[in-house]
C-alpha cells in the first residue's frame, strides 16, 4: 500500500498545483470562519466578551 | 443557584513570575555580552566555553524559552483559573511543571557553553533535554486540559483557544523537528538531511516565533489588556477571526526563511503567499488590542501598565507588518543574512514579548500580594529606558542591514565587486557599538523592574490560595432556540484541540511531505560523496562551535554572490548534511565553497586564521579557536558516527566503520605534513586538523570529474 503511494508521489507531476491548492483551502476555510462569526448570537458574544472582567 | 467555594493557586503564578524576571535579566545579560563580543572580540570571547558561537544559542534559548516561556506559564496559570472559575487541576502537576521547566533551563545553560548542541536554531538542545521538554510540555497540557474539564464556566474565552493552539502546535513542532539519532548521551544527528532538514527546521523555527512568542502572548493580550484597561476587548468576533486565520496561515510561512535557497521553488512560493496574507489577521489582532483602549486613552497617560501594553501591541503591529514585507522575494534578497533581520526579531522580542511581559508583571504581582506596586516612578523610568532601548537597538541594526546588503552587492564600473567582505565587517563596528548601547538601556530597565518587583513582594504578603466563589456548571447544557450546530466548539475543548490540530497539520503536511517524497525536488548529483571520517569529525566540531551563527553555507543565485563565493548552491549538494548548516546570518562570509575555486586557501592559512583570526584578517570579529590546536580529536566516536550515518542512509560501504579511523589518520597526517612544510608543528590527532579538513572539503564536490 505504502509503496504504491510512494511510487506515485515520487514521480508526482504538476507540483505547482500545490500553492493554488493551498490558497483555495485557505479561502474556503476563511469564508467558513466569516460565516461562523456572522451567525454568532450577539447576547452570547457579549457575555463571553466580559468573562475576563468577572472576578 | 448555589455557589461553590474554591481557591485560586497563586503560588505557582508567583513562582513563574519570579522565574520570568530573573531569567529575563540573565538572558538579556547574555545578549548584551554577545553584542559586546562583536565590539570587543578579542577581550570578550573567552574560549572555548564563552565564544560567540556557543553563547549566542544560549542567549536565544534563554530569552525565548526561559524569559518568554516562564512569562507564558505565569499568564496562563493566572488567567486560566479565573476564566474557568476553578483552581488548576493538580498542584503536583503545577509543581512538576514549574521545577521541570527550570531544570531544563539550567540544563540548557550548562550544555550550550559546553558545546553540546544540535546546531538547529532555537532547537539546539540535545536529545535528552528534548525528551525532558516533551515530558514537561505534556505535564503542562495535562494540567491545562484537566483544568478545562473541571471548569465552572461553560464558554471558553478566546484566550484559552490561543493557549490550546499553542500547546498542540508546539508539541507537534518539537516532536517533528527533534527527530534525531543519538550516538551518545550528548551527541545526536538530525534524522533529516540538507534541504529536508532546512525545511523542517524553518517550519519549526518560524512557528516557534508563531506559537511560542505570538499565540500564547495574544492569549495573554486578550486577557490582561481588558483587565488593565477595565473594559472588554473591542471586538470578540474579530478575535475569533484573528485566531483561526492566524493559526491557519502561520504554519505555512516557514519557507520564507529559505527564499532563493536550494529549497524547491513551489515551496518558496507557498511560503511567500501565506506570509503575505498573515498581515491581515495580525493587524486585525493589533487593531483589536489598541481599540480595546477606545475611550480610555486618557488612562494610558497615567497608567504605566497600559503604556507598556500599548508599546507591546504597537511593536506587534510593526513586526507583523515587516514580516510579510520581508517575505517578498525582492525585499528578502536585500534583508536576508543581514542585521536587518536582527532588528526585526528584536522589535518583536523586546517590544512585543518584553513590554507585554513587564506590563503583566506590574499588574499581576501587586494583585497576588495584595499590595500596591512599590514604585510607579521606577516603573515609568523602566518604561522609558525600555522604549529608548528598543529604538537604540533597532535603528542602528536597520541601518547596518541596509549598509551590509548594499556593500555586498555593489560592483565597480569595470564589473568587479567593490568591497571585500572584511570591509563590510569593519564598517559595522559603530553600529554594533550603538546596538550594544540599546541593549544596556533595555537591560537597565529590566534590572530596575527586578528591583521594583522584589520590593513590591517584600512589602506585601502572598495570597497563596485566593478565595473565590462560583456556581457549579450545569451537567446538562440546554441549547437556546435558534442555536447553530457549530456553537459546540466554543464550549468543548476537545473538538477545539482537534480542529486546531487539523488546521495546523494541513499546512505542515502540504509543504513537508512532497519535499520528502518527490524525488525531482532534490536532484541528486553523482559527484557528491559522503564526507571522509576526518571531515565528518571536523564538521561535528563546526556544529559544536556554533559556526552557523555567523557563517552561512548557502550561495544564492545572485551575481553579487556567485562572483564572491562561486557557483550557487544546489539542493543535491547537501544530501549527506545531518544537520544542514545553511545558517541565517552572515556576520562572516559564506562558507559553502570555502574549499573550492577562488576561495580555496592553504591549510596553513586556515591554521593561522583559526588560531588568531584578527592576525590574518585585520578588523575581523571572529573569536580565536586556538584551543582546537590543544584539544585531541575524540576518534573513539568515529565508528559510531559512521554507523549512525549509515542508518540515516549515507552510503558508506558496509564494514567501513571499524576501518574509518585508519582512513582518518591517513588524511590527518597529510594535513599535518603540509603544515609542517610551512614550519607549523602540530600533531595529526588535534581537533584543528579535522576542522581544516572539513573547511577544505566545502563546496568541492560539484567540481569533481
Amino acid at each position: 500500500m505504502f509503496s504504491f503511494i510512494k511510487k506515485y508521489t515520487e514521480t508526482m507531476k504538476d507540483i505547482n498545483f500545490y500553492p493554488i491548492f493551498s490558497l483555495l483551502v485557505f479561502v474556503a476555510f476563511f469564508v467558513g470562519v466569516l460565516w461562523y462569526v456572522k451567525v454568532m448570537d450577539k447576547k452570547e458574544v457579549d457575555s463571553i466578551k466580559n468573562l475576563p472582567l468577572e472576578q | 443557584m448555589q455557589l461553590e467555594s474554591f481557591q485560586y493557586d497563586n503560588k505557582t503564578v508567583r513562582n513563574f513570575a519570579i522565574a520570568t524576571i530573573i531569567w529575563g535579566v540573565v538572558g538579556m545579560t547574555v545578549g548584551l555580552w554577545v553584542a559586546l563580543q562583536l565590539v570587543f572580540p578579542t577581550v570578550l570571547n573567552l574560549q572555548p566555553y564563552f565564544n560567540f558561537g556557543r553563547l549566542r544559542p544560549l542567549h536565544t534559548n534563554a530569552v525565548i524559552f526561559a524569559f518568554v516561556g516562564n512569562g507564558i506559564f505565569m499568564g496562563v496559570y493566572y488567567s486560566l483559573q479565573r476564566l474557568l472559575k476553578t483552581r488548576m487541576y493538580s498542584d503536583t502537576l503545577s509543581k512538576i511543571h514549574f521545577w521541570g521547566w527550570q531544570l531544563i533551563i539550567v540544563a540548557a545553560a550548562i550544555t550550550l557553553p559546553l558545546g553540546i548542541s544540535t546546531a538547529k536554531e532555537y532547537a539546539e538542545l540535545e536529545w535528552p533535554i528534548d525528551i525532558a521538554i516533551t515530558v514537561i510540555w505534556v505535564v503542562f497540557g495535562w494540567n491545562m486540559f484537566a483544568t478545562i474539564i473541571k471548569r465552572r464556566e461553560r464558554h471558553l474565552y478566546v484566550a484559552i483557544w490561543f493557549y490550546i493552539a499553542t500547546f498542540v502546535t508546539v508539541a507537534v513542532l518539537h516532536l517533528v523537528n527533534s527527530f534525531e539519532l543519538p550516538i551518545s548521551l550528548f551527541k545526536s544527528y538530525s534524522w533529516y538531511a540538507g534541504v529536508q532538514d532546512a525545511l523542517v527546521q524553518w517550519w519549526y523555527g518560524h512557528n516557534a516565533v508563531a506559537f511560542f512568542l505570538t499565540t500564547p502572548y495574544l492569549g495573554l493580550m486578550y486577557y490582561f489588556m481588558p483587565k488593565a484597561a477595565n473594559r472588554p476587548v473591542f471586538s470578540y468576533k474579530l478575535s475569533i477571526i484573528h485566531f483561526w486565520a492566524l493559526i491557519f496561515l502561520y504554519i505555512w510561512a516557514g519557507p520564507h526563511h529559505l527564499l532563493y535557497t536550494a529549497l524547491p521553488n513551489w515551496a518558496q512560493s507557498i511560503g511567500i503567499v501565506f506570509s503575505f496574507m498573515l498581515i491581515f489577521p495580525s493587524w486585525g489582532g493589533m487593531i483589536n488590542g489598541l481599540l480595546t483602549l477606545r475611550g480610555a486613552w486618557d488612562k494610558v497617560r497615567e497608567d504605566v501598565i497600559l503604556k507598556f501594553m500599548v508599546v507591546a501591541v504597537t511593536a506587534y503591529g510593526m513586526s507583523t507588518f515587516e514580516g510579510p514585507m520581508l517575505s517578498l522575494k525582492s525585499i528578502n534578497a536585500v534583508a536576508h543574512f543581514t542585521d536587518w533581520i536582527i532588528a526585526h526579531v528584536h522589535v518583536g522580542g523586546l517590544g512585543w514579548n518584553g513590554m507585554l511581559t513587564f506590563g503583566i508583571l506590574y499588574w499581576l504581582i501587586p494583585r497576588i500580594y495584595k499590595t500596591e506596586l512599590y514604585s510607579k516612578k521606577l516603573a515609568n523610568v523602566h518604561f522609558w529606558l525600555a522604549t529608548l532601548g528598543i529604538l537604540f537597538y533597532a535603528i542602528p541594526m536597520y541601518w547596518a542591514g541596509f549598509q551590509q546588503a548594499s556593500m555586498w552587492k555593489q560592483f565597480t564600473e569595470s564589473g568587479q565587486l567593490k568591497y571585500q567582505f572584511l570591509e563590510t565587517v569593519t564598517y559595522m563596528a559603530p553600529f554594533y557599538a550603538m546596538r550594544a548601547l540599546g541593549g544596556v538601556l533595555y537591560l537597565s530597565g529590566a534590572i530596575i523592574a527586578l528591583v521594583n518587583i522584589f520590593k513590591t513582594i517584600g512589602q506585601g504578603t502572598l495570597v497563596a490560595n485566593e478565595e473565590a466563589e462560583a456556581p457549579a456548571l450545569e451537567k446538562e447544557y440546554t441549547k437556546h432556540t435558534g442555536e447553530h450546530w457549530h456553537r459546540w466548539i466554543e464550549r468543548k475543548p476537545t473538538p477545539l484541540l482537534i480542529m486546531s490540530l487539523i488546521v495546523i497539520l494541513i499546512g505542515g503536511m502540504v509543504e513537508i511531505i512532497p519535499t520528502f517524497l518527490v524525488k525531482s525536488n532534490i536532484p541528486t548529483i553523482a559527484s557528491v560523496k559522503p564526507y571522509t571520517p576526518l571531515e565528518l569529525q571536523g564538521r561535528d566540531i563546526y556544529v559544536r562551535e556554533g559556526c552557523y551563527t555567523c557563517h552561512s553555507q548557502m550561495i544564492r543565485p545572485f551575481r553579487s554572490e556567485t562572483e564572491r563565493y562561486g557557483e550557487y548552491s544546489k539542493a543535491g549538494e547537501f544530501v549527506y548534511d545531518h544537520p544542514f548548516q545553511w545558517g541565517s546570518k552572515r556576520t562572516g562570509p559564506d562558507l559553502a565553497r570555502e574549499g573550492s575555486g577562488n576561495l580555496k586557501k592553504s591549510n596553513t592559512w586556515h591554521f593561522n586564521h583559526l588560531e588568531e583570526p584578527s592576525a590574518i584578517s585585520t578588523g575581523s570579529v571572529m573569536p580565536s579557536y586556538a584551543f582546537l590546536i590543544e584539544h585531541d580529536l575524540d576518534t573513539a566516536t568515529t565508528p559510531l558516527k559512521i554507523n549512525a550515518m549509515r542508518t540515516l542512509g549515507v552510503p558508506y560501504d558496509e564494514g567501513f566503520a571499524p576501518k574509518a579511523n585508519a582512513a582518518l589518520m591517513v588524511q590527518a597526517k597529510e594535513i599535518a605534513a603540509s603544515l609542517k612544510k610551512d614550519g607549523i608543528e602540530v600533531p595529526a590527532n588535534k581537533e584543528i586538523i579535522a576542522v581544516i579538513a572539513y573547511l577544505q572539503r566545502l563546496g568541492t564536490d560539484i567540481n569533481k570529474k
